[in-house]
């Protein structure tokens, strides 16, 4: 059976690894490959790199980290933000990401997932949503990633993910906003309510707090994976420890 | 020893190259037919769409080549797909190498999420010499959406929605449908033990 997958998130500036604080600034919190290595032996199913990296030669900078995490790691990863195109894509795929993985540049000219399904196959291309609960109403953001302002798209979060399945997706990575860093839960609902309409993988984010947080969404938003940043950074939750508390309640897990 | 990586031009060279250079082997990705054929192991990786990659074969001058080898032959993922005689994909049939009786189809997953995305067990009978110092049903990373039937040539499978062949063997020829470079130390084992065949 299919095992549900634990995903650690980690933020990426300019080769290092970095915990944003409100856009401002960033704390360095440590050398990629050392957590990358670290999560890997901790028994992470796959990683997330979230590329925020600022520096002029970005390209270069990125190319050259994404190309030493295949180098080093045996498991998945995928690698998001500042792909914005099929050559962008390609760059990262070349020198070994396993998936990438577009939010805004999707929502601004949706043929593009298109595009890169044609040119790299459904299996690698992730889309990102970042959706916001209005009193029950999912509606797609963009630009979550930019100091100066999140924009309201105008799209329900549902039109948006049938949309970007059927232009041929993947996997759909669901950020639930008001949950993001609250520690409180994932959005079990509004997972469930996606679950019903999405035929590819669905990977939980925002919210996580505790162990039972996973048993949670997995059992009742029936999503593939969960992904997760801060508990895992400050060893609030141990993976191995998480592992074993989810096989335990009969989720099929890889140990 | 020579090991040769085959270059498809498909996105998974890199991380097979890597997975070998972290096993201590020294692996060249090579497009001379003529190194292909005096290799002591040859892998053919592949991920992305079948037509795609068949095409490159064609264009590349692999096809008698990868047909001709006497020596271990490894197809990974797509790379596996491409050992088979047909592959349906994309409302078209594509002609493979021929290296495996059969046809490739879409993996009828019974309403569960397609692509097969994500880690599952290996389940076999017998162990195969390539199953050598495996645990017990261990977990392998899959990723895709067509999948070869169980066949005489399974060593092991896995299920998701259907069984399917997981890993294939017949003669000089061997195929990974799951990613071995990406599989953490199952994979690294199964990779040790394909280069341990002569």
């Amino acid at each position: 059976m299919l095992a549900r997958r634990i995903i650690p998130c980690l933020d990426v500036r300019d080769g290092r690894v970095v915990k944003g604080m409100q856009f401002k600034s960033h704390r360095d919190i440590g050398d990629i490959i050392d957590l990358s290595l670290r999560y890997r032996n901790q028994g992470a199913d796959e990683l997330v790199f979230y590329d925020i990296t600022a520096s002029t030669d970005a390209r270069q900078v990125s190319r050259d980290w994404v190309a030493n995490v295949s180098r080093q790691i045996d498991i998945p990863f995928c690698v998001a933000g500042g792909i914005d195109s099929v050559e962008a894509a390609e760059q990262r795929l070349a020198v070994g990401a396993d998936k990438i993985s577009i939010n805004t540049p999707a929502l601004t000219r949706p043929d593009l997932i298109d595009e890169l399904v044609a040119a790299f196959g459904q299996q690698c291309i992730v889309i990102g949503v970042d959706s916001f609960d209005h009193g029950g109403t999912y509606q797609v953001r963009s630009h979550t990633g930019r100091e100066d302002g999140v924009r309201e798209t105008g799209r329900k979060t549902l039109d948006w993910v049938a949309e970007a399945v059927g232009r041929g997706a993947g996997e759909i990575v669901l950020n639930c906003m008001n949950r993001d860093g609250m520690r409180q839960g994932y959005d079990i609902a509004q997972l469930s309510a996606v679950r019903q309409i999405c035929s590819v993988p669905l990977i939980a984010s925002g919210g996580a707090g505790a162990v039972f947080h996973f048993e949670d969404v997995f059992k009742q938003a029936d999503v593939d994976g969960a992904l997760a940043a801060s508990v895992f950074h400050t060893s609030a939750i141990a993976i191995p420890d998480l592992k074993q508390s989810l096989i335990a309640t009969g989720i099929p897990i890889r140990p | 020893m020579s090991l040769i990586i085959v270059d498809t031009g498909c996105a998974n060279l890199s991380s097979v190259a890597f997975a070998l250079d972290r096993l201590g082997r020294v692996a060249k990705i090579s497009r001379d037919p003529d190194e292909i054929k005096s290799a002591d192991h040859v892998i053919l990786p592949g991920v992305g769409a079948a037509p795609f990659a068949m095409r490159k074969i064609r264009e590349r001058g692999f096809i008698s080549t990868l047909q001709s080898l006497k020596q271990p032959l490894m197809g990974i993922c797509l790379g596996m797909q491409l050992l088979y005689e047909e592959l349906e994909e994309g409302g078209e049939t594509t002609t493979g190498l021929g290296l495996l009786p059969g046809r490739i189809r879409r993996l009828d997953t019974k309403n569960q999420p397609a692509p097969h995305m994500g880690w599952n067990r290996l389940e076999w009978d017998e162990r195969h010499p390539l199953l050598k110092d495996l645990s017990d049903n261990p977990y392998a990373y899959f990723v895709h959406s067509y999948a070869a039937k169980v066949s005489a040539a399974t060593v092991a499978c896995a299920t998701h929605g259907t069984t399917f062949s997981a890993i294939v063997h017949s003669n000089n020829v061997f195929g990974c449908q799951f990613h071995p470079e990406r599989s953490s130390r199952t994979g690294s084992q199964i990779l040790e033990n394909f280069l341990m065949q002569i």
